[in-house]
């Protein structure tokens, strides 16, 4: 059942935009919040952000509707997203991806639950089993030997973890990873659904999906049953904004009590009006958006593969199963053959060349290519990696490749995090369990998470990660010298 | 009537030129081409609002821009040429028999073609049989050379515009590979006096004083431009711009330039004070 599809949409409208505007017009004077009364009492602010900015930063009221509980201008907002998405509903966000991915876990798993889900799972998947008290049951992804990165999910090995985990209740995808890869969605759902369990899609670098073609299939239309989507990435929303969207069998204000147990009462209209007028913008241009940005895509995959050293890769990699599709509007490209990681890459292009890049890893960095690019500026980076191997190329001694490290869940993420614990040098560490995160961020995928144990090959990886630059967070002790241990 | 052509040079000065008549105006797929016939200054080329050249003053910018390496270096025989569209740097090039070859790279072929049919003065010999002319984005072009040219001419427009890719570390080494042992990369380096100005001027020759051992700075009095004071860059592998120039050899050549003499050559790279204090910083 779609909610919208007995109304009359026109994907031509933004409704929140357009009562923003009208606000303006009515000049209505503001006795309540936010303090800044429209940017007067802060005129510093309104010099920096612009006063058609501060402006609309305006509180709930009734002719703007209320997040909590929208009836209208954002409920409308809302049923054109569902329909522009091709879901049964669709929530605005405004607390992230993060908030997406979490309630997205919170409305499908209680304490005790166990749910289905790849190792290379964003933190904000383990942290919402911490707040939840589920239990995460690990798919070891398989790992590109060569590239050192995680692939998909392979068919087989979730029909294992349904079949030795019965009573799990959702499953959860990567659509795409980070890298662009992306497994049997549909398969899985099939066989997620089989079994009675949910199937959750994390589709944070997945937008476009849902508006491109020759692009791999969305979370929605391969029947998921919710998809945490981050319109401020390829979306072109603000930062900070998202839609969590679900489909026909999820019951839409179950899910809107749990988004409410942890949203602000305070949204802001400007990452709501933003989200407003970017659904409008992917409806109306997003196929022919996304086309050139696949295309811009590709052609610096050639360029960058003309330098040699460099692999920037694509659609070779599928396989029919781990990689069973690839996101080819994704740049990534594998460095250690010009004998640099991809981290230190990554921060020449910055510290050099004045070029931002999304992230590097160890043998791996991604460019973030998104409906604002223009050609002038691949170019550029094009140009600064060929000079980087002129210049800084090494034989590669002493480079590690990026490994997966298959992990050791002794006890659930709930319990580790809030267990008797003890702070250890890092090398004494071995041996116990962790009760804290350990990650590289970006792309924030954990290297130990709550419950695990902690090996010393673990610790390695931290080091040598640690060495090249990598900005690692998580623990407590920022410099991760010292791990907590369960006692 | 009261017709005029205004270019904002910096958000608090307006430098006005009357117009007699519009020639030319297109939207490109880069920017937007004007020409105007103007009494004062000729035919003045506009691109994005910004004068490119008028036919009155071009002779400095181009006979500076090309003989200052044309009489330290005696042995340049292949050129490349980035931008320049307008053919005015190709003209002086094509001057020496010596010179075989000219690649000229520009990225919009309709600056060209408006050129030709109302720039004769300046593109006059793009059809010379040396010249090969490109329609590429210049940073692409220049990433596949190596060890294949003498001189290379960055004649781009300002750097905030669709030439701002023509300002970086990247492409200043990817020049720097594309020259030879004893290759010479000279280019417009803007101007020193309005701020916004001069921080990209600083910007630009802090990078390429990371990328080559010789970088001089030379300037020359262009009244259209900006505060009607212009540098260039000239950078190298090996000649030094003063110690290097020969003269009598160039005064064979027997060119009849308006703005260029050997003499000059020299002063040009002297700076004033504020002006060195400026570079100094930066390298």
């Amino acid at each position: 059942m779609n909610i919208s599809s007995n109304r009359h949409l026109d994907q031509n409208r933004a409704p929140i935009h357009e009562a923003l505007e009208q606000f303006r017009q009515m000049r209505v004077v503001p006795f309540d919040v936010p303090g800044h009364k429209r940017g007067r009492g802060n005129p510093e602010l309104t010099e920096f952000l612009g006063q058609q900015c501060v402006g609309v930063d305006v509180n709930s009221m009734k002719p703007l509707d209320n997040l909590c509980h929208p009836i209208s201008v954002i409920q409308q907002a809302e049923e054109l997203a569902a329909d522009a998405f091709g879901a049964a509903h669709a929530f605005l966000m405004v607390g992230g991806t993060t908030s997406s991915v979490q309630s997205m876990v919170l409305a499908s798993c209680k304490r005790g639950d166990e749910i289905i889900l790849p190792r290379n799972v964003h933190r904000s998947v383990i942290n919402a089993l911490v707040l939840c008290g589920a239990v995460p049951v690990y798919v070891n992804p398989e790992v590109d030997q060569r590239l050192g990165i995680s692939l998909g999910m392979q068919r087989e090995q979730v029909a294992r973890a349904i079949k030795e985990h019965p009573n799990a209740v959702a499953v959860l995808v990567n659509n795409p990873t980070y890298y662009g890869i992306c497994s049997d969605l549909r398969a899985i759902v099939k066989m997620a659904h089989d079994a009675g369990m949910l199937c959750l899609a994390d589709e944070a670098h997945g937008t476009h999906l849902y508006f491109g073609s020759g692009l791999p299939v969305s979370a929605m239309a391969a029947g998921a049953d919710m998809a945490a989507v981050s319109m401020h990435k390829s979306g072109g929303s603000l930062t900070q904004s998202s839609l969590l969207l679900t489909g026909p069998n999820v019951h839409a204000g179950y899910v809107r009590q749990i988004i409410n147990l942890t949203q602000t009462t305070s949204a802001s209209y400007l990452l709501m009006s933003s989200l407003d007028i970017s659904r409008r913008n992917l409806a109306l241009r997003g196929r022919k958006v996304f086309r050139q940005v696949a295309d811009m895509a590709d052609y610096a995959r050639d360029e960058i593969n003309e330098i040699g050293g460099y692999y920037a890769f694509g659609k070779e990699l599928v396989n029919g199963n781990s990689v069973f599709d690839f996101d080819t509007t994704k740049l990534s490209v594998h460095t250690l053959d010009i004998g640099l990681a991809g981290i230190e890459v990554y921060d020449i292009l910055r510290d050099e060349y004045d070029i931002q890049i999304e992230f590097g890893d160890i043998g791996n960095i991604l460019a973030y290519l998104s409906m604002g690019d223009r050609p002038q500026e691949l170019e550029r980076l094009v140009s600064a990696l060929a000079e980087i191997r002129r210049r800084y190329s090494t034989d590669g001694t002493g480079l590690l490749s990026q490994e997966y490290i298959d992990p050791v869940v002794v006890s659930s993420p709930q319990e580790a995090f809030y267990a008797e614990k003890e702070s250890l040098p890092l090398r004494e560490s071995v041996g116990r369990v962790c009760s804290e995160f350990v990650m590289c961020y970006p792309p924030g995928i954990p290297i130990l998470a709550p419950g695990e144990r902690i090996t010393s090959q673990i610790i390695d990886y931290i080091e040598y990660a640690r060495s090249k630059g990598c900005s690692m967070t998580g623990p407590e002790d920022e410099e991760i010298r010292y791990l907590n241990v369960l006692k | 009537m009261e017709l005029w052509f205004s270019e904002l040079h910096t958000p608090d000065v307006k430098h006005s030129i009357r117009v007699n008549k519009h020639l030319y105006s297109q939207q490109s797929d880069y920017q937007r081409i004007d020409i105007f016939e103007t009494p004062e200054f000729g035919r003045v080329l506009a691109l994005d609002g910004n004068v490119m050249l008028t036919e009155r003053d071009e002779f400095i910018y181009d006979e500076m821009i090309t003989h200052v390496p044309m009489s330290v270096h005696q042995g340049i025989k292949d050129i490349l040429v980035i931008g320049a569209g307008d053919g005015g740097v190709v003209r002086e090039l094509t001057r020496y028999d010596r010179v075989e070859h000219i690649d000229l790279v520009e990225m919009d072929p309709q600056v060209v073609e408006a050129c030709r049919a109302y720039l004769p003065g300046n593109a006059c010999r793009m059809d010379d049989c040396r010249v090969h002319i490109y329609f590429e984005n210049a940073l692409k072009f220049i990433r596949r050379c190596e060890n294949k040219y003498d001189l290379i001419i960055v004649d781009s427009t300002d750097p905030f515009g669709p030439s701002e890719g023509l300002f970086t570390l990247e492409f200043y080494g990817n020049c720097f590979n594309a020259l030879r042992e004893d290759g010479i990369m000279v280019n417009q380096q803007g101007s020193p006096f309005y701020k916004q100005d001069a921080e990209a001027m600083q910007r630009s020759h802090k990078r390429i004083v990371q990328t080559f051992p010789i970088s001089k700075v030379y300037q020359a009095h262009i009244p259209t431009y900006a505060a009607g004071y212009w540098l260039f860059g000239f950078a190298s592998k090996k000649y030094h711009p003063i110690n290097d120039l020969d003269a009598e050899a160039w005064k064979k050549h027997n060119l009849r330039t308006r703005y260029y003499t050997t003499q000059l050559h020299a002063g040009a790279f002297y700076l004033p004070a504020f002006l060195e204090e400026m570079l100094k910083e930066v390298e």
